[in-house]
């Protein structure tokens, strides 16, 4: 932290009152706005608004007030906490807010299709969500389809071998290698999943059944579909495993490589005894974050086999997408959700804190 | 004798390189190429497997005039292309707008947070960076049911007002994780200079760090634009008639599919194409982007 001197600028009282008050005032109506539209909405006085939209407008407004504010209050340091107010401001609207209303919801039976609206009714959700086999078995898909990521980082450092090594047209290869991160899930899964995989005329059927399968059918068990939503899920991101890895490689120093060279190392003792414990930083960054994004998987399960056959491939993600779609029940799709980032942010912080801890033995 | 065994191992290498950089470009390009050619298939050369345009088959307008874009219908009036271009323009305005309300947001709160010191209670500036990385970790079906619930009561479901600041709520931690590590690795010595010329702290940054850092932010631009611009869920749950997105479009299509393999093919290859393009043009920008922060 570089800058940490304050600068010694005076602030006249009045900035400060005029600051104050500014900010005063906007909590004050942000507060009565929505005060007022709560009771509105509840029935229990007749004036209002139409929607919520205006308390949206005010918050726009308080949070410009809140900048202000801070400005004219703190002077030099008001402008430091400047760069970073307006991110949290607008991360914390959309983000805690929305965590601490998903809660809400999830305690209520609460059906968007229903006349009724909703109801509290406790952990209803919960115990249905424990006797829910549909859930655990998504649950258990996703471990599954993590496990796949050992695959797809295996095949990923092999690639970012093969670019790191001396070949010609490595521009090319890099462009081509990570075209497939570039396409939406959507596309792919039509493309790779729907044409590509269809058992009578997709390419991928015919070469099945030249190499002797006779009768290919890449979704109608559930193995196999696993198998081919991974395939199809890894197809897009390696490349994004490959980069990062590659970037690692390239940062490996040049002389490293070469005393192993002159040692008369082969190239297998050179990978495992040298470039791969180098590399094991890299590897944990890239191995997180792909775990972070194969938790998010959905589109593809989506959009291939719906989660068939049977809702046995579904992902969490697109179970309780389809449990919303064909319900409507907001509810329990939230409660599922919620207990879902519960299990992940355990697993994660429990991982993170093993590999901290793994690391530090380590180097 | 041992020169000549060494001479026949580096070809054996070089064979082993090139052919497994070969045979990967093929699995990458194989399913674009295929996508690309079934656009100007007709439904027997599909059946029969037909593979290589002019060899295999004759390459037919048949995709392109499905969605009202082949050369004989480009002028022609089309409710099919009017719905195509709708939906790609709702993309697009989306996927930058979001793109760029995350990089404005992102690169501010990262420099902040490389350069000074926030102390409130017991608040550090390791506490907001974990504040704002941790939000990665976030599915974003925890957030999509409250969501719609609340787009709802605010009236913004089916906006793209609404879907804008989902996905640069999306995007933004990784905005914040690459220009943190970009903004660390500018001279402190530069903006020191600019503070004893009597620049403010902002002055600073829109004068001195943010020209250095453009490359930088450009990366963190394409990231988002990709992310965005390929977003399924959300844009599924939260649009249904006027700001659908083109993902939406392509995924309503693959169900009603029967054997209109070229219609599909087209707007598959419709949906990939900007991306694409960006890719081929831009791919240093991602690669950059993307090896920040690999490496620390």
């Amino acid at each position: 932290m570089p800058f940490n001197y304050v600068g010694t600028d005076h602030i006249p009282v009045q900035r400060k009152v005029l600051g104050r008050s500014i900010i005063l005032i906007t909590s004050v109506l942000l507060a009565a706005l929505f005060l007022i539209q709560l009771l509105y909405k509840s029935d229990s006085i007749t004036f209002g608004f139409e929607n919520w939209r205006p308390i949206l407008y005010m918050y726009l407004l308080w949070s410009a007030a809140l900048c202000w504010g801070v400005l004219l209050i703190k002077g030099e340091r008001g402008q430091r906490v400047l760069f970073v107010l307006p991110a949290f401001l607008f991360t914390i609207a959309m983000v805690i807010f929305p965590l601490i209303f998903s809660v809400y919801i999830s305690l209520h039976d609460w059906n968007l299709s229903a006349f009724e609206g909703q109801k509290f009714s406790g952990l209803d959700n919960f115990r249905a969500l424990l006797g829910d086999a549909y859930y655990w078995n998504s649950l258990l898909n996703m471990v599954y389809y993590l496990l796949a990521i050992v695959v797809e980082y295996a095949i990923a450092f092999g690639l970012a071998l093969l670019l790191n090594a001396q070949i010609v047209a490595r521009k090319f290869f890099r462009v081509v290698f990570l075209l497939p991160l570039m396409l939406s899930p959507v596309a792919v899964s039509w493309m790779i999943g729907k044409s590509l995989m269809e058992y009578r005329f997709g390419p991928a059927a015919a070469l099945a059944r030249q190499l002797g399968w006779e009768t290919p059918a890449f979704f109608s068990s559930t193995e196999i579909a696993r198998i081919s939503l991974m395939i199809l899920d890894a197809w897009t991101f390696i490349p994004f495993m490959m980069i990062m890895l590659l970037a690692g490689l390239q940062a490996l120093s040049k002389e490293v490589n070469e005393a192993a060279k002159i040692d008369g190392a082969t190239g297998w003792q050179h990978f495992w005894k040298i470039t791969f414990p180098l590399m094991l930083p890299v590897s944990i960054t890239t191995t997180v974050i792909r775990i972070i994004f194969k938790l998010k998987l959905a589109d593809i399960v989506i959009n291939v086999t719906s989660g068939g056959p049977g809702g046995t491939t579904d992902t969490v993600t697109s179970f309780i997408f389809r449990e919303y779609r064909d319900r409507s029940n907001v509810g329990y799709g939230t409660m599922m959700a919620v207990v879902y980032l519960i299990i992940i942010i355990i697993l994660m912080t429990l991982l993170l804190k093993q590999l901290n801890r793994w690391m530090q033995k380590v180097t | 004798m041992n020169e000549s065994f060494r001479g026949v191992n580096i070809i054996i290498y070089r064979v082993l390189i090139y052919g497994g950089l070969l045979f990967w470009a093929f699995i990458c390009l194989f399913p674009i190429f295929w996508t690309v050619t079934t656009t100007f298939k007709t439904a027997v050369n599909v059946t029969q497997g037909h593979l290589i345009p002019w060899i295999d088959f004759i390459p037919k307008w048949i995709g392109l005039r499905s969605l009202g874009l082949s050369p004989e219908t480009i002028f022609e009036i089309s409710t099919v292309r009017d719905e195509f271009l709708k939906r790609f323009v709702n993309s697009a305005i989306t996927s930058v707008s979001a793109s760029t309300l995350a990089v404005i947001l992102g690169s501010l709160a990262a420099y902040g947070l490389s350069r000074f010191e926030y102390k409130l209670g017991f608040v550090k500036n390791s506490d907001i960076s974990f504040f704002f990385l941790s939000q990665m970790i976030l599915p974003p079906v925890v957030l999509a049911l409250p969501f719609l619930v609340l787009y709802r009561e605010l009236a913004l479901l089916d906006t793209t007002t609404g879907l804008i600041m989902l996905y640069a709520l999306m995007v933004l931690p990784i905005v914040i994780w690459i220009m943190r590590d970009q903004f660390s690795t500018i001279p402190l010595e530069l903006e020191e200079a600019g503070l004893v010329d009597g620049l403010s702290a902002w002055g600073v940054f829109l004068r001195i760090v943010l020209p250095i850092s453009f490359p930088g932010i450009v990366a963190a631009f394409i990231l988002c634009l990709v992310l965005s611009w390929n977003e399924y869920f959300f844009a599924a749950l939260l649009t249904s008639a006027d700001a659908k997105t083109l993902p939406v479009m392509v995924a309503s299509q693959t169900g009603s599919q029967g054997i209109n393999w070229w219609s599909m093919a087209a707007l598959s290859t419709a949906a990939i194409a900007p991306l694409v393009i960006i890719g081929i043009i831009l791919e240093s920008y991602i690669v950059k982007g993307l090896s920040t922060g690999a490496v620390k």
